[in-house]
């Protein structure tokens, strides 16, 4: 890659920019700032449209009553069962269990706080799940 | 009194904050050599170990790698800590920025308030530099930033501790005994010929050349396979792992050719310039790869954009990069 041709096509980095290494005129290497490139920005956009995906899924399925608010603020933040078990200190079939509502109903205030701090939410907010739009919030 | 340190941008974290460290202890490397002398280059297709449901691909060698081999390779005492515990994790980071020492330290990039929101995922193999404490927040070295950062107490520990796959367990690490003077001949045949090795001769079908020939099979049956949304999502992937931040583009490629540029002048060998020019025609032939693999991802394929085809250029990047390291190590062998 030559230094003229280091894209600048900005999107991931917002006013940053990251490094590119390529050949400036005397065929030397040199650290050239970039922008960004398309096709990295279209692999990462997509990555976003999948996690929004998954949110929008498990909206629908918070709606219907199959799974509890928790389930929703997880995949807000693109947690699996296991690491937010991690982040507790629980077992992940506790985790799994809290995803349902019925149990989830059930935890006591001690472990609604844990996961609320974990989440970086109130109580009141973890019990819940926000009516609006669903991807909204994940990346802010 | 505001600590300093000599905080340089680099295209990708480990070798970055390895060189700014070094330079930081009185011997001054550049990004590249240290990426070169560390055998940073590498490539892997693991369909077994999946991160976020997607196998894992990878053209650099596994976190902590780099440090680990520079250090052994130049004579470096390096030290590293985990913790079991958040708390004492971070008193023991302030005992030693207490004592004016630069602590490396590796951490999830989920919760790093500074960093660019688009690229927080749950990676958790980011490597950055924690150089001074002010108040309530850290000064940190983020080699993937173009300046020196602050970082609030709370958001660094949770990036220190953050969970799941390659979870730091607050990982810290820092230099000790830098010796004034290296010869770095030694350390970068011994370099080169190792990942001369781990491309050519590992006698395992998902790494090095071997593994890039066994990406494009699976390439090729991934829209049968997988349905066109999975398949997508999967090609997707490779193209983040090869070209999103951290990688100088190409997959690494670039960096490398830069490292083969600057060995040849301290080897005297230019022979290592051919090299590092066919290194670079490797790169833009990945990058030929990403563009045609976008174009696909976005649903506006031209020509013969499909499976098939990418997986024929990847192919040929296992082809070229099988004869340029056989080739590579036979110089390298022979002047050794």
């Amino acid at each position: 890659m030559r230094k003229k041709d280091v894209p600048q096509d900005p999107h991931l980095f917002g006013e940053w920019k990251e490094v590119s290494y390529a050949l400036d005129e005397d065929g030397k290497y040199v650290m050239v700032p970039s922008a960004g490139w398309e096709p990295a920005n279209i692999a990462n956009d997509m990555a976003w449209k999948s996690i929004e995906a998954e949110i929008g899924r498990v909206v629908e399925r918070v709606r219907a009553g199959e799974l509890s608010p928790l389930a929703y603020h997880m995949a807000r933040h693109q947690m699996d069962p296991g690491m937010l078990a991690g982040y507790a200190g629980l077992f992940k079939f506790q985790v799994r269990r809290h995803m349902k509502p019925a149990a989830f109903r059930r935890i006591s205030p001690a472990l609604a706080d844990r996961y609320a701090a974990i989440l970086r939410i109130t109580r009141d907010e973890l019990m819940e799940m926000p009516g609006c739009d669903p991807a909204a919030g994940t990346r802010k | 009194m505001t600590p300093s340190f000599p905080h340089r941008q680099s295209a990708h974290c480990e070798s970055g904050v390895c060189a700014n460290l070094l330079t930081h202890h009185g011997l001054s490397l550049s990004e590249a050599m240290t990426f070169g002398i560390g055998s940073g280059l590498f490539f892997a297709y693991f369909p077994f170990v999946r991160i976020n449901h997607l196998p894992l691909t990878t053209f650099r060698s596994a976190p902590g790698r780099i440090l680990r081999q520079v250090a052994k390779r130049l004579g470096v005492g390096v030290t590293f800590r985990t913790f079991r515990d958040a708390g004492k994790g971070m008193a023991e980071l302030d005992r030693l920025l207490a004592e004016g020492v630069p602590v490396g330290a590796q951490t999830g990039v989920y919760w790093l308030p500074y960093f660019p929101p688009a690229l927080r995922f749950h990676f958790n193999a980011h490597n950055l530099v924690v150089y001074g404490k002010e108040g309530d927040s850290y000064r940190i070295s983020d080699p993937v930033i173009a300046e020196p950062v602050l970082c609030g107490a709370v958001d660094l520990e949770r990036a220190r501790f953050a969970r799941g796959p390659l979870a730091p367990n607050g990982k810290l690490f820092f230099l000790t005994n830098v010796p004034k003077r290296i010869d770095p001949v030694p350390a970068i045949r011994e370099a080169i010929r190792e990942v001369c090795r781990l491309m050519t001769r590992i006698p395992i079908p998902l790494i090095g050349v071997r593994g890039m020939r066994y990406l494009a099979g699976r390439m090729e049956s991934w829209p049968s396979r997988l349905g066109e949304r999975k398949a997508l999502l999967h090609l997707g992937n490779v193209i983040r792992m090869q070209e999103e931040v951290g990688t100088g583009g190409g997959g690494f490629r670039f960096i490398y050719a830069a490292f083969l540029q600057e060995a040849a002048a301290v080897l005297d060998e230019h022979g290592l310039l051919d090299f590092s020019k066919r290194m670079t025609t490797i790169g833009d032939h990945w990058r030929d790869f990403a563009v045609a693999g976008a174009r696909l991802c976005k649903g506006r394929p031209q020509g013969n954009d499909d499976f098939p085809a990418l997986a024929r250029i990847v192919r040929e990047c296992a082809d070229a990069e099988h004869g340029f390291f056989r080739e590579l190590d036979s110089l390298v062998r022979s002047r050794g």
